[in-house]
C-alpha cells in the first residue's frame, strides 16, 4: 500500500509519542501517504487506521477535520492562495484574479490537463509576507504579485 | 534611536537559526546557569514571575502563575507543550523566531520543563509553514547531539525528551485543549473546562501549554534576571513583544518593541502608511480583537492594558493597519469568513451562528442588505460571545460588533447604495504591493 | 457532600456532582440535548446553559462541577435568553418538517422548541441540506435534521465498544456518518434511534408504520437471552409496530440489543400459523381447535396405552413462558411420562440430581458492574449476551479484568487481558491448569480427586497469568457461557470452576443462562426428576419415542444434534407442535396447533438473576391462535388429569412462585462428583456458536435483522496452520461430514479459532443437516 520508505518514515513519527499513544502520529502518517499518493483514497485512509490501530472512521474524521488533507485528486499541483484580510490588503484579491485566469479554473477545481488546482487557503501565519501562496502544502511562496505569480507557473510547468 | 530587543537582535537570519550561531549569542547559558548556580524549580517560577511576563499567544496570562499551577512532584508523565499553530489573521511572528531563532524556543521550552516538572515536550507547528517546521526538526537534532535534550541534561538528573508535531490546516488548533485533541491524534476539538490542562491535559496527564514567543523569552529572563525583564516595558507589562504588522504599510513585518512604546513609533518602523495615505482602521491584536478607528489607534501606546483601555486588546501581537482605500464591509465579510470557515463545529451557536454573520455580511457586500441586518449582525453576535466551549465564538463575534460599532455609517450606505463607500478600484489600487522581494 | 442554591431551593449533593444534576436532583428541568446520563459529558449543544452566581457568561449545567455555596438560577433572565438564543440558532439550519419526521410527537427538539423557540425565524439564508447515509437495515437517516449532539458516536466509542459513526468535517460542514458509507454492525446499534432527540436516526422497520399518538404503549419482556430485558411493545391496532427499552437500571439499563428491538417483525404474516393444521393422508387441512386437540388427547392416549407411558416425550423450547413450561411438564407427568426437557443444546447431564439447586448467574446482573474481575469460560459473550457484555466492557473501563478460556476468540470490543484460545476437549486442562496455578499462589489444596491431575500437568503462561488476575481480584467472578454449558463435559467445567473459585478465596461461580427461561425452565420442573429415569434433552432423541409434544420448539435449529433429533422425529408416529409459525415442522409433525407468541399471552419469564417477569399480552392474538398455556390446560382437561383448572397465567405462576422465594432455589453448588478426565478426540473437533439472529423461533424469522451483517449465512472458519494440514484455503468450498451427516461450506481462515478445530455456526440453515455441535469432523477441499 505505501512505499516501505512512507512506513519507515510513519514509524519515526509513532516514535515520538508514548508507546500507548499510537494514534498520535495519525496527521503524520495521512500527511505522508497523502505525499505519495498525491491525496487520500478510501483504502489509503483504512490502510492507515489498521497501521495505527484507529477505527477507520476515527481517520476519516481527522482526513476532513484539517484544510490540507485532499480527498480527492488535486492533480500536479495544487496551489492553494491565501485570501484572509491581511492577505487580501496586500493584493490577494489580483492574485487570485490572476491565477483563476490563467489557469482557467475556479477554486477548488483542477485544470483539464491535471496539472494544477487552485484552492482558497486561510491564514497561513506569513501575513508579513502577503500575498501568501502554497504550492503543495510544503512550499511556501511570498508576496505573490502577477509577475512572481506568471514565473512560478512558468517553472511548474517546465 | 534603535529600541532594545531580546528575541530579533543581532540576528543576520542566515546561520542565526543554528545551534553554534546561537551559543555565540549567549545561548544555552540560561540552562548552564540553572544546573551551575543551582536553581531549583521554584526559583525559576520565581523570577519567570517577577518578570511580569504575561503570555505571548493572546490571552494575556501571567506565565510565572500558569506554572506554578503544574503538580511538579506527581509522579508519572507530565507535558509541556508549545504553541506555534499561530494561524490568527495578522499574527505571523512565531514563524519568524522558529526560522531564525529556533534554539531559543528550545531552550526556553527545556527551562520550562525543569520548572514545571514536565518529563516530554511537544511544539505544535502551524501546517502551512512546512519548511519551517523541518527547520525546527534540523534544530533539535543539534540540541539532542549536544546533551541539551534527552537523559541527564548536561549531566544533571534533570531528563526532559522533546519533539514537533506539525499540525495540518486547522487554525482551531491553536486553541490550547484542541491542541491537545489533536496530537492525540484527533480532530482538533476544543475540551470544556474544567478540567485545566495542569491537571487533565495531554494524554489525561498535567500539562502547561504557552506559546512560542512566550517561551522564547524564558532563557533571557533566566539569564538576565526577571527584574530587567519588567524594566524594559512598564508595570505589568513586562518586556519587548514583537508585533506583526500587515495591511496597509510600506514594509509589513515582525517589530520587536518594549511594551509600552507608542503605536506611531512601531507605524513608523513599518514604513509608514502606503502612499501617505491615512490610517482608517487598525486590528491591534489580531483578527479576533475589536477593530479601533484610525485616530483612536494613533493615541495608543502598545501594551496590554492601553490597548485594553482604547477598548481592544493586544491579543497575540498582530497589528491590521488599514486605510482609507478598505471597504469595511468588505473585510468584515473576509473575517466572518475565516471564522464560518474556521469554527470547529462542536458548539451549536459557533457551528451555526458564524455561518449566520458571514452569510449576512456577504450578503449586505453584495448589495442584497437590508437596515434591519445591521442590529440582526450585532444580536447573532451577542448571542455566539460567551456561550460556547472555547473562545472562538467570541473571536467570531467582536470583530462583527466593533466593526458596525465603529463604522456603522458605511455599513448603512452599502446598504443603502448597494455598493462600497470605497470605490473597487480604489480598493485595488490600496492593497497593490510595491515591493516584490521580502526583506 | 456540597450544599448549593438552584432557583432558591436549596439542595445537597456529592462533590463532583454537576450542576443539572442537582438541578434534578430537586426536580428543576434545564433543557438540554447533548447530555445523556449513561455517556461522557460533550457539552456541545449548549442548550442547558444557566446564570451562576459572580459568572461573567451563562454555564452550561451539563458540564459545570458544583462547589459549596453556588447559587444557580435556570430560568432568570439572563439563562432564558441564553437558552433562547440557543434554540434559534439549532431551528437556523433545521428543516421544520415535523409533519412528516418520524419523530414527530416524541421529539426533544420540538417540544423544547414550543417553549423556547420564536414563531418566526430572523434566519433568511438558504438552509442547511444534508444527503442522507445508508446505515443499513436496521437505521434509518434524515441527516438535515441532525443536530451534532454527538450521542451517538459517543455511544458507539463508550457503550457499544466500537466506533461506527463519527463526525467527519468541520463547522457547519460537519456531518455523521460511517467509513464508506458503511452499515452499521454492532449489535446494540438499534440504541442510537433512542439516543438521537431529533429525528435524524429512527428506526428503519418502523419508518412511515405510524404517528406516535396512534400507538398505545405495553409493557412487556424480552423473550431472546437471558437478561429478560424490560420493553415497551408500541402497538398500532394490533399490530406490535416498534419496540423501545423500558428502563430498568437492575436490568438493561436504558439499553436494549437490536434482537430485542427488531425481532417483533417475526410476529406477522406471512410467518404465522393461523389455525390448528392436521395431517390426513400425507396432507394438510385446517382444522377447528376442539378437533384438533381430541385428535391429540387420542393420540398420546393410544399411545400410552399401546407401548407405555414412556412411549410419550416432551420438548419445550427455553423461550417459552414460564406458565407454558410448568403446564407442558405437568401434563406430561399427568400422563406418566418423566420425557421432559428444555435445555436442548446441551449434550452432558452429569449434574442432574447432583446440583444443589437451580443454576443462574451466582449474582444480581448488576452486581456485574461492581466485579473487579472476571473469567469468562466458554463463551461468545459479546453475541450471546449483548448487553452483560456491555457491562462488562464499562467495569473494564474502570479497570477490571477481565479473562477467557474459549476455543474461539471474537472481537468483545473490550481489553480481555489473556485470552487462552484451547481446542473443546482441552477446556477440562486449561481449567486444571488455571487451578494449578490458583493453589501455587493461594496456597490451597485442591480436592484429592483433581490433585491426582495436578501433578504432573505443565502450567502454561496464559493459565498462570489468569490465575494471577483471579487471586488478585477482590470481588471477582467466574462465569460459565452458553458453550461451556453446551460443552460434552459441561459438568466437570463446572465442577472445576467451583474448585477455581473455592481455591482462590472470595470468587463468585456464574452461569450465564442462555434463554430467556433458561432459569425459569427449571423452576417449572420441566426437566426429568432425578432418579425417575425420564429422559433428558439428549436421550429424547437417542433413545427415540414413539410421539412427542414440541413446544415452541425448532429441533433442525434448537438441539444439540439437529441430525438425531430429525431423525428421531421423522421415525416417530405422532408428532404434535406447539407453535406460532408456520414453515418448519411439516415434514414429521401430524398436528400444529397455532399458539400466541410472547406480545400475544401473558405469561413469566425467569431471568438469569433469577427475577420473575410477568407480562400481559401487548395485542390480540392473531387468527385462531391461543395462549400456549390455555392449550395445554385444555389438553390437560381433555385428559382428565387431576388439578388442571388454571383460569388465568396469573394462577398458574402464583400456583408455582408465590410465597415462594425463587431465589431460594437458586445454587450454582452441587454434590460430589467423581471425575475422569476426558481424552481428546482423534482429527478435528467442531466448535459452533450459535449466531446472534438464529437463536430462537422468533429472531430466525425476523427480516430486518437476517439481512444485517450477523444475519448472512454461516462460513466454516479455521485457523490458518490447520487448514494449511488438511489443504483448505482461504474462500475455498469445503466439505464437512460429521457421522453420516454432511454439507458443503465456503472456508475462512481465521486465527480466532483454536487449532485442530473447524469451527461451524449452529442453528443455521447452511449446518442443520450436520450432527452434534461438538465432537469429530472431518473436512476436505472440494
Ligand atoms: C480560537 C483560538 C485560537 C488560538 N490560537 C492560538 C495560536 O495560534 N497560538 C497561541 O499561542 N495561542 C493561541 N490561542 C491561545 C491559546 O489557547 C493559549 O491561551 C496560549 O497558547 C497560551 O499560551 P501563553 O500563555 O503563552 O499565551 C488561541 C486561542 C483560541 C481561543
Ligand atoms: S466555540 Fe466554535 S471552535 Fe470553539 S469549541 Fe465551540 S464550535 Fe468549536
Ligand atoms: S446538555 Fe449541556 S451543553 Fe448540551
Amino acid at each position: 500500500m505505501l512505499s516501505p520508505e512512507a512506513l519507515r518514515r510513519i514509524d519515526t513519527e509513532i516514535a515520538k509519542y508514548p508507546a500507548d499513544q499510537k494514534q498520535s502520529a495519525v496527521m503524520a502518517a495521512l500527511a505522508i501517504a497523502q505525499q505519495e499518493k498525491g491525496w487520500l483514497a478510501e483504502d489509503t485512509m483504512a490502510f492507515v487506521a489498521d497501521y495505527l490501530g484507529m477505527p477507520q472512521v476515527a481517520v476519516l474524521e481527522v482526513a476532513t477535520f484539517y484544510n490540507m488533507y485532499d480527498l480527492s485528486p488535486v492533480g500536479k499541483s495544487k496551489l492553494t492562495i491565501c485570501t484572509g484580510l491581511p492577505c487580501a490588503l496586500s493584493g490577494a484579491d489580483e492574485a487570485a484574479d490572476h491565477l483563476r485566469e490563467k489557469l482557467g479554473v475556479g477554486f477548488s477545481e483542477v485544470t483539464a490537463d491535471g496539472s494544477f488546482m487552485l484552492k482558497e487557503g486561510e491564514c497561513m501565519g506569513a501575513c508579513g509576507d502577503a500575498p501568501v501562496l502554497l504550492v503543495n502544502n510544503r512550499r511556501m511562496c511570498v508576496r505573490m504579485n502577477k509577475e512572481r505569480i506568471d514565473a512560478l507557473l512558468d517553472e511548474l510547468n517546465s | 534611536m534603535s529600541l532594545p530587543t531580546i528575541l530579533t537582535g543581532g540576528l543576520d537570519r542566515e546561520s542565526s537559526w543554528r545551534l553554534a550561531d546561537y551559543e555565540r549569542r549567549g545561548g544555552y547559558q540560561a540552562l548552564r546557569a540553572i544546573f551551575s548556580r543551582p536553581l531549583s524549580p521554584d526559583d525559576v517560577i520565581a523570577e519567570v514571575k517577577k518578570s511580569s511576563l504575561r503570555g505571548r499567544g493572546g490571552a494575556g496570562f501571567p506565565t510565572g502563575l500558569k506554572w506554578s499551577f503544574m503538580p511538579r512532584n506527581l509522579p508519572g508523565e507530565k507535558y509541556l507543550i508549545c504553541n506555534s499553530d499561530e494561524g490568527e489573521p495578522g499574527t505571523f511572528k512565531d514563524r519568524d523566531i522558529l526560522r531564525w531563532n529556533p534554539h531559543a524556543v528550545i531552550e526556553g521550552m527545556i527551562i520550562g520543563g525543569y520548572a514545571t516538572g514536565a518529563t516530554r515536550g511537544y511544539n505544535y507547528i502551524h501546517g502551512e509553514i512546512f519548511e519551517v517546521y523541518e527547520r525546527f526538526e534540523q534544530a533539535l537534532e543539534e540540541a539532542r547531539v549536544a546533551g541539551y535534550l534527552g537523559k541527564n541534561i548536561l549531566g544533571s538528573e534533570f531528563s526532559f525528551e522533546l519533539f514537533a508535531h506539525h499540525g495540518y490546516g486547522a487554525y482551531i488548533c491553536g486553541e490550547e485543549t484542541a491542541l491537545l485533541e489533536s496530537i492525540e491524534g484527533k480532530k482538533g476539538q476544543p475540551r470544556y473546562k474544567p478540567p485545566f490542562p495542569a491537571s487533565f491535559g495531554l494524554y489525561g496527564r498535567p500539562t502547561t501549554i504557552n506559546n512560542t514567543e512566550t517561551f522564547a523569552n524564558i532563557p533571557w529572563i533566566i539569564g538576565n534576571g526577571g527584574d530587567r525583564f519588567l524594566e524594559m516595558g512598564k508595570a505589568n507589562n513586562g518586556g519587548t513583544k514583537i508585533f506583526s504588522v500587515s495591511g496597509h504599510v510600506n514594509r509589513p513585518g515582525n517589530y520587536e518593541i518594549p511594551l509600552g512604546t507608542p503605536f506611531v513609533k512601531l507605524l513608523e518602523m513599518a514604513g509608514g502608511m502606503r502612499a501617505g495615505r491615512k490610517l482608517k482602521a487598525c486590528i491591534p491584536g489580531g483578527s479576533s480583537m475589536p477593530v479601533l478607528p484610525g485616530d483612536v489607534m494613533m493615541n495608543c501606546d502598545m501594551d496590554y492594558d492601553s490597548i485594553a483601555k482604547a477598548g481592544s486588546a493586544l491579543g497575540s501581537g498582530a497589528v491590521i493597519i488599514m486605510d482609507e482605500t478598505t471597504c469595511m464591509v468588505r473585510a468584515l465579510e473576509r473575517l466572518s469568513y475565516f471564522y464560518f470557515e474556521e469554527s470547529c463545529g462542536q458548539c451549536t451557536p459557533c457551528r451555526e451562528g458564524t455561518g449566520w454573520l458571514y452569510r449576512v455580511v456577504h450578503r449586505i457586500e453584495h448589495g442584497q442588505g437590508r437596515q434591519s441586518d445591521l442590529d440582526l449582525l450585532t444580536s447573532v453576535a451577542d448571542n455566539i460571545a460567551g456561550r460556547t466551549i472555547c473562545a472562538l465564538g467570541d473571536a467570531a463575534a467582536l470583530p462583527v460588533k466593533s466593526f458596525i460599532q465603529h463604522f456603522r455609517d458605511e455599513f448603512a450606505y452599502h446598504i443603502d447604495n448597494r455598493r462600497c463607500l470605497v470605490p473597487v478600484e480604489m480598493q485595488r489600487e490600496g492593497s497593490r504591493i510595491y515591493v516584490g522581494e521580502p526583506w | 457532600m456540597v450544599e448549593v442554591e438552584i432557583d432558591g431551593k436549596k439542595v445537597e449533593v456529592a462533590e463532583g456532582s454537576t450542576v443539572l444534576k442537582a438541578a434534578q436532583e430537586l426536580g428543576i428541568f434545564v433543557p438540554h440535548f447533548c447530555y445523556h446520563k449513561k455517556l461522557s459529558i460533550a457539552a456541545n449543544c449548549r442548550m442547558c446553559l444557566v446564570q451562576v452566581e459572580k459568572a461573567p457568561k451563562p454555564a452550561p449545567a451539563c458540564a459545570t462541577p458544583v462547589a459549596p455555596g453556588m447559587k444557580v438560577w435556570t430560568h432568570s433572565e439572563q439563562a432564558v435568553r441564553a437558552q433562547k438564543g440557543v434554540m434559534e440558532f439549532l431551528l437556523i439550519n433545521h428543516p421544520l418538517d415535523c409533519p412528516i419526521c418520524d419523530q414527530g410527537g416524541e421529539c426533544q427538539l420540538q417540544d423544547l422548541a414550543v417553549g423556547y423557540g420564536n414563531s418566526a425565524s430572523r434566519y433568511q439564508e438558504e438552509k442547511r441540506v444534508v444527503l442522507n447515509k445508508n446505515l443499513g437495515p436496521l437505521i434509518s437517516t434524515d441527516m438535515t435534521r441532525c443536530i451534532h449532539c454527538t450521542r451517538c458516536v459517543r455511544f458507539g466509542q463508550e457503550i457499544a465498544g466500537i466506533m461506527e459513526l463519527g463526525v467527519a468535517g468541520r463547522g457547519e460542514h460537519s456531518e455523521i456518518l460511517t467509513f464508506m458509507g458503511r452499515a452499521v454492525s454492532s449489535e446494540l446499534s438499534g440504541n442510537v434511534i433512542d439516543l438521537c432527540p431529533v429525528g435524524a436516526l429512527t428506526s428503519k422497520p418502523f419508518r412511515f408504520a405510524a404517528r406516535t399518538w396512534e400507538l398505545a404503549r405495553r409493557r412487556t419482556v424480552s423473550p431472546h437471552d437471558s437478561l429478560g430485558a424490560t420493553l415497551i411493545a408500541q402497538v398500532k391496532g394490533d399490530e406490535v409496530v416498534r419496540v423501545l427499552p423500558l428502563e430498568n437500571e437492575e436490568v438493561n439499563e436504558c439499553w436494549i440489543a437490536d434482537r430485542d428491538r427488531f425481532s417483533y417483525e417475526a410476529l406477522r404474516q406471512p410467518h404465522r400459523l393461523n389455525a390448528p393444521m392436521l395431517k390426513q393422508n400425507g396432507a394438510w387441512t385446517e382444522v377447528d381447535w376442539q378437533t384438533a386437540l381430541e385428535y391429540v388427547a387420542h393420540a398420546f392416549r393410544d399411545i400410552a396405552a399401546e407401548h407405555g407411558k414412556d412411549a410419550l416425550g416432551f420438548v419445550a423450547s427455553p423461550h417459552s413462558t414460564l406458565e407454558e413450561l410448568y403446564l407442558m411438564q405437568r401434563l406430561a407427568r399427568g400422563l406418566g411420562s418423566e420425557n421432559i426437557d428444555f435445555r436442548l443444546r446441551q449434550s452432558d447431564f452429569s449434574l442432574d440430581g447432583v446440583r444443589s439447586g437451580v443454576p443462574w448467574l451466582g449474582m444480581n446482573i448488576a452486581e456485574i458492574s461492581r466485579l473487579d474481575g472476571a473469567l469468562v469460560i466458554g463463551s461468545f459473550l459479546r453475541k450471546d449476551h449483548p448487553l452483560l457484555c456491555q457491562r462488562l466492557r464499562q467495569i473494564a473501563k474502570r479497570g477490571a479484568r477481565i479473562t477467557a478460556v474459549h476455543a474461539a476468540q471474537d472481537d468483545w470490543l473490550l481489553p480481555v487481558e489473556t485470552f487462552m484460545k484451547v481446542a473443546p476437549s482441552a477446556f477440562p486442562v486449561a481449567l486444571l491448569e488455571i487451578l494449578k496455578a490458583v493453589c501455587s499462589t493461594t496456597g490451597a489444596s485442591p480436592d484429592t480427586q483433581f490433585a491426582a491431575y495436578l501433578e504432573s500437568l505443565p502450567v502454561s503462561d496464559e493459565a498462570r497469568r489468569i490465575a494471577e488476575s483471579l487471586c488478585s481480584a477482590r470481588n471477582g467472578a467466574l462465569l460459565l457461557g452458553n458453550f461451556a454449558q453446551h460443552h460434552p463435559d459441561a459438568g466437570l467445567l463446572h465442577s472445576l470452576a467451583l474448585e477455581i473459585a473455592r481455591c482462590a478465596g472470595q470468587l463468585r461461580v456464574g452461569i450465564l443462562g442462555e434463554a430467556a427461561n433458561s432459569v425459569g425452565g427449571y423452576v417449572a420442573g420441566a426437566c426429568p426428576s432425578p432418579g425417575s429415569g425420564g429422559r433428558n434433552a439428549r436421550m429424547l432423541w437417542e433413545d427415540p419415542c414413539r410421539a412427542y409434544l414440541l413446544l415452541n420448539a425448532e429441533p433442525r435449529f434448537d438441539c444439540a444434534d439437529p441430525a438425531q433429533a430429525l431423525s428421531a422425529l421423522s421415525n416417530a408416529e405422532h408428532v404434535v407442535v406447539l407453535t406460532p409459525f408456520v414453515g418448519e415442522h411439516g415434514d414429521y409433525a401430524d398436528c400444529l396447533l397455532p399458539i400466541a407468541p410472547f406480545t400475544e399471552t401473558s405469561g413469566s419469564f425467569v431471568n438469569t438473576e433469577g427475577r420473575v417477569q410477568s407480562f400481559r399480552p401487548v395485542a390480540q392474538a392473531l387468527a385462531q391462535s391461543r395462549p400456549g398455556w390455555k392449550v395445554l390446560r385444555v389438553l390437560g382437561n381433555l385428559l382428565s388429569l387431576p388439578e388442571f383448572e388454571f383460569e388465568s397465567s396469573e394462577q398458574i405462576r402464583d400456583s408455582l412462585v408465590a410465597g415462594r422465594d425463587v431465589t431460594a432455589q437458586l445454587s450454582n453448588d452441587m454434590g460430589r462428583v467423581d471425575w475422569t478426565m476426558p481424552s481428546a478426540p482423534p482429527g478435528l473437533e467442531r466448535v459452533s456458536d450459535i449466531p446472534i439472529y438464529r437463536t430462537d423461533a422468533v429472531v430466525r424469522r425476523a427480516s430486518a435483522l437476517q439481512a444485517c451483517r450477523d444475519g448472512t449465512d454461516p462460513v466454516l472458519r479455521i485457523h490458518p496452520a490447520t487448514a494449511s494440514e488438511v489443504g483448505l484455503s482461504n474462500k475455498g468450498r469445503a466439505r464437512v461430514k460429521q457421522g453420516g451427516a454432511a454439507t458443503e461450506l465456503s472456508v475462512q481462515l481465521d486465527e480466532g479459532v483454536a487449532r485442530g478445530c473447524v469451527r461451524i455456526a449452529a442453528a443455521c440453515e447452511a449446518s442443520s443437516s450436520l450432527g452434534p455441535m461438538f465432537g469429530p469432523v472431518t473436512v476436505e477441499a472440494c
